[in-house]
């Protein structure tokens, strides 16, 4: 692949997409598991591709190509982030309520959008499950603008997202604004998904969220902690993913996701195993 | 006149028909250990809600700092201990360090960053609550007792006047009680602060705390400790609704 990397453009876009979504995927994720909201991801990637299937059908039938499907994608999940917030105030006491709403809301329009436009196509294959070959040169610069943006936002609430994160009445009493920080945390947790889409895949996006970090959490005492070593596993999981993905051919989604569930069962083990030699030392 | 840190007039609160606070009157001064007690529904932690401005009361008014509630701004000069404090999600990854560093998010502000001089105080306040054996240790792993004095630490960091404190020493066993009314005794006359703290541990604050409040829908009684272990059985189970032995703590 490396020398394939130097020829191909697109390859090289792949492998620095790649590596970014490796850095901002887990880098919310982190804040996303400790607040057991690790479903709220499922629930936008599935919205995510409604828009991404409503981006594909508007150029399908309307022959507009301006309108890339990675932006009508990041602007429904941003919309359904949205609407799960509301959801949490309607439902008072049900505050996961909103994620299997927003989540078959967000098939069932899939399904509608796919329909219209005929049929699923190779274009869609490649949103389901990532690609190694999708990632455009507008896709690519688009997504180093969001993914440093997404950086810098969280770098300049880091402490309030995490204070949030610990212990929200604490957060509310010390009078910080809670419920904006929350709003701002899920807005960018909606902008990471879509972005992160392009690489594994809208079925698989949650995975690269959430296993790392579960890894991280196994093994550290300390948040910031969590955060390095969840990317680090990350980054592990995309690079061999990306890799073995081209060749074996296998959409990267699926590879990705194997690699980072290994990691994570070494984790496992490894905890269990330090555990076992503490207790006969 | 000393100044008041608190004060509370003709506080009523009710949820929807159920009556829970009438004509509240309380005012904490400077430099006062209050033990608010009372029995459970008594409205106690209702009181504490409305006094940290997570409730709004029917009617009355409230001054923090001498300041009216709706002017009040100063949320960093106050300190709360939550009576929830030990039910947070104990596989958290996070240090001791990190969670008496979140004591200061308030404080020092939006778009500004965590310098060298706000980690002196976060590891000032950790020595405080004579935690610093645990800095770096995951605060999951820590016992109920330690568990507490960290979040203690978590509030005296941003230096406030006053601290809060909502059944603390739920969940924590009785050895380690002691020793927390210890520090808080000490906080109290050392470092001058002024200290609200909610219990139905009735024994306590005959040796502790300086001033006692009596919540059972209004305040039946408010004065210093000494007067309130002098009242007699019979009128502790009328502030209570039912008997009560007062129970005086031997520490010796």
């Amino acid at each position: 692949m490396l020398a394939d990397l130097l020829q191909f453009t697109f390859l090289r876009h792949t492998f620095l997409t790649g590596l970014l979504v490796g850095i901002i995927a887990p880098l919310l994720g982190t804040f996303l598991v400790v607040r057991r909201l690790s479903l709220l991801a499922d629930a936008l990637s599935h919205v995510t591709l409604a828009g991404i299937s409503f981006g594909l059908l508007l150029e399908k039938t309307m022959l507009v190509s301006f309108l890339n499907p990675l932006y009508s994608g990041m602007t429904f999940s941003v919309i359904g982030a949205i609407l799960i917030e509301k959801l949490r105030h309607v439902y008072k006491g049900y505050q996961e309520i909103g994620i299997p709403i927003i989540l078959s809301g967000g098939v069932g329009l899939s399904v509608i959008f796919i329909a219209l436009a005929n049929g699923f196509n190779n274009d869609l294959f490649n949103y389901l499950f990532g690609s190694v070959s999708a990632v455009s040169q507008q896709d690519f610069w688009t997504i180093i603008i969001m993914a440093s943006f997404i950086i810098a936002v969280i770098r300049i609430f880091y402490k309030e997202l995490l204070t949030l994160s610990f212990d929200e009445e604490h957060a509310t009493v010390s009078g910080i604004h809670s419920k904006r920080i929350h709003f701002l945390f899920i807005v960018l947790t909606a902008l990471v998904i879509a972005v992160s889409i392009r690489i594994v895949g809208v079925l698989l996006v949650s995975a690269l969220m959430t296993l790392p970090v579960a890894s991280a959490m196994r093994i550290s005492h300390s948040f910031k902690q969590t955060i390095v070593l969840s990317i680090v596993f990350a980054e592990i999981a995309v690079i061999v993913g990306l890799i073995s993905g081209y060749y074996l051919s296998i959409p990267p989604g699926g590879t990705i996701v194997v690699v980072a569930i290994l990691i994570l069962l070494l984790s496992i083990s490894v905890k269990r195993f330090s555990y076992i030699l503490s207790k006969e030392g | 006149m000393q100044d008041s840190v608190i004060r509370l007039e003709n506080i009523g609160f009710a949820y929807g028909e159920r009556q829970v606070l009438k004509n509240v009157h309380l005012d904490i001064k400077r430099g006062m250990f209050m033990g608010l007690v009372g029995p459970n529904g008594g409205g106690k932690t209702t009181l504490i809600k409305i006094i940290l401005g997570l409730l709004k009361p029917d009617n009355g008014s409230i001054f923090l700092l001498n300041e009216p509630m709706n002017e009040f701004k100063d949320w960093n000069r106050i300190g709360f201990v939550s009576q929830k404090a030990n039910t947070f999600n104990k596989g958290f990854p996070a240090t001791v360090y990190e969670v008496v560093s979140m004591g200061l998010t308030a404080k020092i502000g939006y778009f500004k960053f965590f310098k060298k001089h706000h980690k002196e105080k976060v590891l000032e306040a950790i020595r405080l609550v004579d935690m610093e054996k645990y800095t770096y240790r995951n605060i999951g792993n820590l016992s109920g007792g330690q568990q507490q004095r960290v979040f203690i630490a978590r509030a005296l960091v941003s230096e406030p006047e006053l601290l809060i404190l909502d059944e603390p020493t739920v969940g924590i066993d009785y050895k380690n009680v002691d020793r927390f009314y210890e520090l808080l005794h000490e906080l109290n006359v050392k470092n001058n602060l002024t200290l609200l703290l909610v219990t139905h541990d009735t024994g306590v604050m005959t040796k502790y705390a300086t001033h006692v409040a009596c919540l059972n829908q209004t305040l039946h009684f408010h004065g210093d400790s000494a007067a309130y272990t002098a009242l007699t059985t019979e009128q502790l189970s009328k502030i209570y609704g039912h008997p009560v032995q007062a129970i005086v703590h031997n520490h010796d």
